[in-house]
């Protein structure tokens, strides 16, 4: 039973600490801190001062350009960069398609794309949920149909996150619609401006527009775009899936969250008193503090079954299902935490370069509509009953 | 990083597993756990001789082990396998006596089985509360004389010696002014109620009426931080006892969920029932983790090692008390019977709630102590 981390990854995580101070740019930083919108720039300025000290494709090999970080490395990143109010990095490229192209790519495809994903010239979207295949993803029907030296693509794809900023996308479609579902599938890889594809915003319940449907009309595609061999996405798509299974549970960003939530209630009054001294809202916060404090343990043993090469189980769900449930209990009573100035709702408040006068206090604007769009959590990467089956089904049921 | 135990303490857990798998199975248990003794001399030698209160204590105290991974490595046993012995009141009371000195040939003699001590900290209007001590102690010479009551002493039957707290100072709820004290239990105005518990075993309340002691019996000084210290160390044993239990739970309820056919196919395949008991292995992995905390906690400064034990002893209650009515829930009606080793384990998870705090009071301690930082 050993509980801390080794002194190398002591001085690893100093050593992030330290870059972090001094590389991450104060204005991104304040902007996730409080809650306001990231621009395309934003992400793209973070991923190139990642990319130039080569820590931004974290899991990637070293041949490829990643850091050669082992599992517990790439958590210390994760957390402190979560901690210091990094954004999140944009996953699609390096984290999702990247992982599946060192694996499964032809060697003209990494030579290619990789190289292209770490210095920002692609900007990647996933095609996977289509309007009738969302936790039945096997059912997908866009499909793909060989004509000569390429595959023309017809059909619909949705929730295409950050769709409106891609160069390109990363699809699953239909090359058999005879075999069974999950065997007529392949991975093919899309230019955005191909002549056929049209982007349609979706604007979600807080008005943001962050997804996106993205239709297919008669779209050539080379064949050398296609990823491993024809009809065997799914395999590729599963790979991708459980790639990251560490990592999952958030809880660096649910840590800053909660520290956010205990500002605010702290600001916050109830009969004269701080929000944080009344008996409800207290044991409300309680309870989620203790949650995360065993989430937090949960997490390292995770980890250190997998530092130590324990086979993969059901333990990225169990991650998935109870970070996420803390993480939305967090946005809750954040929510809650501002009695009637949760309310207002001002959409121009939530950009950085705003500055009219704010609608109660300074930190209201962004709280309310965090709250609602964090109710994707429990939906997306897999539903939370999806991840239930699956624990299910490792328990043997 | 690593969660997994030392060599030396999976050799421990594993030893008193096969041990207790051989020699205390379900038939032991409905034969002792409900009988007038609530206990069985044999197996408590038996478990002796193995260690299981050795590992409880220091080297210097007379024990080979005494960390906080010790005491959870034995209680996880215990846990599992639903043992009723006197662990707990030795666990408090050897704690106070190892910590204060001066007590080695007690302690020795606890530690090789042939006296059971136990502890007597709280009292019937003080429900959780270790500093709500109306129990006097006053001077009689050189000595003392004690009068107060006691409540729900574990295996206070067994015990020929009771550590009681009792007022000599303050208020009624003050942490200043108690002291501890060794009360025979054959004395001269103890008075002992001794019943079985609903989970198995024996407790009982203690009355104090004119209890002459000598000098001698009284341990240590100021005794609020000794007790504070010794229940720490009795949570992380109940959370490791439960995390034990917790455990049979799971593996039952998986057994009976792949097995039991209804409707043309085992229930397990329904997803009702999956869902129910995905989130139940879920929140056990958090109750372990909870476990853990505590236990690396124990050697902590006070504020930090009682906030993790609080936390601890709340998610134990939390989870405990999902387990049991869950798992009882999924058996359906075979998991109301008597015969069934499986509604017993929830009892007792229930019955954890019940001792050194429950879930509201240590959600309560949790923010008094955050609110102190």
């Amino acid at each position: 039973m050993e509980l801390n981390f080794t002194p190398d990854e002591e001085a690893f995580r100093a050593e992030v600490r330290t870059f972090l101070a001094e590389k991450l740019p104060r204005h991104i930083v304040d902007k996730v801190n409080s809650g306001k919108r990231l621009t395309k720039q934003d992400h793209e300025e973070f991923h190139a001062i990642l990319n130039a000290r080569g820590w931004l494709a974290s899991h990637w090999p070293e041949q490829y350009g990643g850091p050669g970080w082992s599992v517990v490395q790439r958590y210390i990143f994760d957390y402190e960069s979560a901690l210091a109010g990094a954004p999140r990095i944009v996953p699609f490229g390096v984290s999702m398609l990247g992982p599946v192209l060192i694996k499964y790519g032809t060697e003209a495809q990494k030579a290619h794309y990789l190289p292209r994903i770490l210095d920002g010239s692609d900007w990647w979207c996933q095609g996977y949920s289509e309007p009738g295949s969302g936790s039945d993803l096997a059912s997908l029907r866009t499909s793909a149909v060989r004509d000569g030296d390429a595959y023309v693509v017809n059909g619909q794809k949705t929730w295409t996150t950050l769709g409106q900023h891609a160069d390109m996308i990363f699809c699953l479609v239909r090359t058999d619609p005879k075999a069974k579902k999950q065997e007529g599938i392949s991975f093919l890889l899309i230019d955005m401006k191909s002549p056929g594809i049209e982007v349609r915003p979706i604007i979600t319940l807080d008005g943001e527009h962050e997804v996106n449907e993205v239709f297919f009309t008669d779209v050539r595609v080379p064949v050398a775009n296609l990823v491993g061999e024809e009809n065997k996405g799914w395999t590729y798509a599963k790979y991708l899936l459980t790639y990251e299974r560490t990592n999952i549970a958030g809880v660096g960003g649910s840590i800053a969250a909660l520290d956010w939530l205990r500002q605010i209630a702290g600001k916050q009054k109830k009969s004269g008193r701080p929000l944080t001294e009344d008996p409800f809202f207290a044991a409300r916060l309680a309870r989620i503090e203790i949650d995360l404090d065993n989430m937090k343990t949960t997490n390292l043993r995770v980890l250190a079954a997998a530092a130590h090469g324990a086979p993969a189980g059901p333990e990225s769900s169990m991650l998935k299902v109870r970070g996420t449930e803390i993480r939305q209990e967090i946005s809750s009573l954040t929510r809650r935490a501002l009695g009637p100035y949760a309310q207002p709702f001002v959409s121009e408040a939530l950009d950085a370069e705003h500055n009219g006068e704010s609608i109660g206090p300074d930190y209201a604007a962004p709280v309310a509509a965090e709250y609602f769009n964090n109710r994707k959590l429990s939906i997306f990467g897999g539903s939370n009953e999806i991840q239930r089956t699956i624990i299910a089904g490792a328990l043997g049921l | 990083m690593n969660f997994e135990p030392t060599d030396d303490r999976r050799m421990l857990g594993d030893s008193l597993n096969r041990y207790l798998g051989d020699r205390w199975g379900f038939e032991a248990w409905k034969r002792v756990a409900a009988s007038d003794a609530g206990h069985d001399p044999a197996i408590w030698a038996g478990l002796v001789e193995l260690g299981a209160v050795g590992a409880l204590f220091t080297e210097e105290s007379g024990g080979f082990a005494g960390g906080a991974f010790d005491i959870h490595a034995v209680f996880h046993a215990l846990g599992r396998n639903l043992v009723v012995e006197p662990f707990l009141g030795t666990l408090l009371a050897g704690r106070v006596l190892a910590a204060e000195g001066g007590h080695e040939t007690m302690l020795a003699s606890m530690i090789d089985g042939s006296e059971i001590v136990t502890a007597a900290f709280y009292e019937p209007q003080g429900r959780y509360d270790i500093a709500d001590v109306t129990t006097r102690a006053v001077r009689d010479g050189e000595g003392w004389v004690l009068d107060g009551a006691k409540s729900v002493v574990p295996s206070l039957g067994l015990a020929g010696t009771v550590l009681v707290s009792a007022r000599i100072d303050g208020d009624a709820t003050a942490t200043d002014g108690i002291g501890l004290f060794l009360v025979p239990s054959d004395a001269a105005g103890v008075e002992i109620r001794d019943y079985g518990l609903i989970d198995g075993g024996r407790g009982g309340d203690l009355t104090l009426r004119g209890v002459r002691l000598d000098a001698g019996s009284r341990v240590g000084g100021a005794a609020h931080a000794a007790i504070e210290d010794a229940v720490a160390a009795g949570i992380v044993a109940l959370a490791a006892e439960a995390v034990g239990a917790m455990g049979f739970c799971r593996d039952a309820t998986l057994d009976y969920l792949r097995t039991r056919v209804q409707f043309g196919m085992p229930i397990g395949k329904f997803q009702a029932l999956q869902h129910r008991m995905a989130t139940l292995a879920i929140e056990i992995e958090q109750a372990s983790s909870a476990a853990i905390n505590a236990a690396a906690a124990l050697d902590q400064p006070r504020h930090a090692r009682e906030r993790a034990i609080s936390a601890a002893k709340f998610t134990i209650g939390r989870v405990g008390a999902l387990v049991a009515e869950e798992s009882i829930h999924l058996h359906g009606g075979i998991g109301m019977t008597w015969e069934l080793p499986l509604p017993h384990y929830a009892k007792r998870l229930i019955m954890i709630d019940h001792m050194l705090g429950d879930e509201d009071h240590h959600l309560g301690r949790y923010i008094a102590l955050g609110a102190a930082a």
